[in-house]
């Protein structure tokens, strides 16, 4: 909240004469319950632009186009990648890098082909795409090549859908207004979600704009879960209960319809 | 119907569950096992992770051994001595086991561990199945040809500490049924299972028990100690998920009904060899995802997770 309030003070003290990118959310709230099978956040905002631009507008200097690029980055977290080779003839996990802070869902909706409208010195410094996010852990040398382990995690995490590049998924109305939707997928990790929207012209980040989707588990979910963690006894001997219950009572319900 | 599975944190399909529940469930009825050895590997090849498939695994069989219990209790076909000392032995090895277990999933090496657990009983147990079944089948159709010994004195009789156990009607040492006791309890930690398969014939071929008794007192020392394995799974690496658990029971359940009626319409010899051919290839199959080169090298693990 209070990032969020700087941000705002941040914003308003800008001066008038730059351009300047704000959005919202569909929803700020996401609740994992027992049938949740992903949702999607339409992202929507507007460009205010530079008052010099809007009076020099039709003139000889004409500018080129916004681009805006939306990132949502699910909550960080350590992964280890293990690499399986064949070992007495069977194929086993043999070696692994730990990477210390891996996001756990990533997406980046763009206007235009990211590579088109970013310089890779920008992505660099605004960490956009997924690639720029991921580092390995300090001191983890047991392996010649970790590059090969963080290629690996990306396609991983590509073939899940856990990562996306929505490409053209950004739409820009008349350099003013614009709106993205993005799926969140039905696996999702607890926690805050942060939203990033970047204005861009001619490979820079003009200007940038951050907000949060909070995504946590719910209901039947959410109680079963921290009882297992916080009162792993209890939850085991519920586990036990359930199934008496269950086998006995299905059981004996069985036998009553056969009986008539 | 998609349901968010809090522990395994995936999202299922709810009726893939109960048919694999279900399906698991006709067999173990016609057959009259408990399942669990079919329905663990069933689940990793579902996606749900391998420490998750084991600890849910041993919830499922207290549920699926629950009603043989009680019937058998009725009946006063169960042996209490016996199946006291065996569950010792089983809460014994459960213990070890859960160690193990913990040990292997911190170095990153479980699946592997509960795959290779899994070829090295199946195969073991499957082959001296089909072998022993076939003898049988081959014996039903030939006429008789002499008759078993009633009491064969082996190495077992030969161990000190020993007791009577007036059920079964043996005066033998108590360290034969405490190992068996301890091998067992060890399979269900790391396997999921309720370790009938190798409990029943070592009753009857290692210990020379009744046939009559052999049935309720391995059920009665495995409902004990699937409840503990439960329980320690669920204090050591919270890995027991309750949702998975319930769509489970609740198909095998119904499954169980349906395959005891088809079970009741076949002989007893062509069974067992079915049954040996279905462990039989669980194994293979289980063998072959280790021995195919996999189509993805890398796999992503999230420490403190499953």
């Amino acid at each position: 909240m209070r990032v969020l309030a700087f941000l705002f003070a941040l914003l308003v003290a800008l001066p008038l004469n730059a351009n300047e990118i704000v959005g919202a959310l569909s929803q700020n709230r996401v609740s994992l319950t027992a049938n949740f099978t992903g949702s999607e956040i339409l992202v929507y905002g507007a460009i205010r632009r530079d008052a010099a631009e809007v009076l020099a507008q039709g003139t000889v200097h004409e500018q080129s186009p916004f681009d805006v690029v939306v990132v949502i980055e699910g909550p960080r977290e350590t992964a280890v990648v293990w690499r399986k080779a064949r070992r007495a003839g069977i194929w086993v996990n043999v070696d692994s890098v730990t990477l210390a802070s891996v996001p756990s869902y990533y997406a980046v909706a763009t206007t235009n082909p990211l590579a088109q409208i970013i310089t890779p010195e920008t992505d660099a410094e605004h960490r956009i795409s997924a690639q720029q996010t991921i580092r390995v852990a300090a001191g983890d040398d047991s392996v010649e090549d970790a590059s090969i382990y963080t290629q690996a995690l990306l396609r991983l995490r590509e073939r899940s859908s856990a990562y996306l590049t929505l490409t053209r998924f950004v739409h820009v109305d008349r350099d003013i207004l614009f709106r993205a939707r993005v799926q969140l997928p039905a696996s999702l990790t607890e926690g805050a979600y942060t939203t990033r929207l970047y204005l861009v012209r001619d490979g820079e980040v003009l200007n940038q704009f951050r907000t949060a989707i909070f995504v946590r588990k719910d209901g039947l979910e959410r109680w079963l879960h921290q009882l297992a963690y916080d009162r792993p006894f209890i939850y085991g001997f519920l586990a036990l209960a359930i199934a008496l219950v269950a086998g006995w009572g299905a059981s004996a319900l069985f036998r009553l319809i056969r009986n008539g | 119907m998609l349901i968010y599975l809090p522990i395994a944190e995936v999202s299922t399909n709810a009726f893939t569950l109960l048919g694999v529940g279900g399906g698991v469930g006709i067999l173990s009825g016609m057959f009259g096992v408990g399942g669990g050895f079919l329905i663990t590997p069933l689940l990793f090849f579902f996606g749900i992770p391998p420490a998750v498939a084991v600890a849910t695994g041993a919830n499922q069989v207290v549920a699926s051994s629950i009603s043989g219990v009680l019937a058998h209790l009725r009946r006063k076909t169960v042996d209490l001595k016996m199946g006291t000392v065996l569950l010792i032995g089983g809460l014994i090895g459960s213990t070890g086991g859960i160690f193990v277990f913990r040990w292997l999933s911190e170095l990153g090496q479980v699946d592997l561990f509960v795959q290779l657990a899994y070829v090295l009983f199946l195969g073991t147990v499957g082959t001296l199945m089909l072998q022993e079944a076939l003898r049988s089948w081959y014996r039903t159709t030939k006429p008789h040809k002499g008759r078993r010994k009633l009491h064969k004195h082996t190495w077992v009789h030969a161990l000190p500490f020993k007791t009577k156990f007036r059920v079964s009607g043996l005066y033998i040492s108590i360290l034969p049924p405490l190992m068996i006791g301890i091998a067992v309890g060890v399979l269900s930690a790391v396997m999921g299972v309720g370790g009938g398969f190798i409990m029943v014939p070592a009753m009857i071929y290692m210990l020379g028990m009744p046939t009559k008794v052999v049935v309720g007192t391995s059920l009665f020392q495995i409902i004990f100690v699937t409840a503990y394995t439960t329980v320690a799974h669920a204090v050591t690496s919270h890995s027991v998920d309750v949702m998975l658990a319930f769509f489970l029971i609740i198909g095998g359940v119904i499954g169980a009904q349906v395959g005891t009626q088809i079970g009741l319409k076949l002989k007893a010899e062509q069974l067992r060899v079915l049954l040996a051919l279905l462990v039989i290839a669980v194994c293979v199959k289980v063998a072959l995802d280790l021995l195919i080169e996999p189509s993805e090298l890398y796999s992503i693990r999230i420490p403190g997770r499953h």
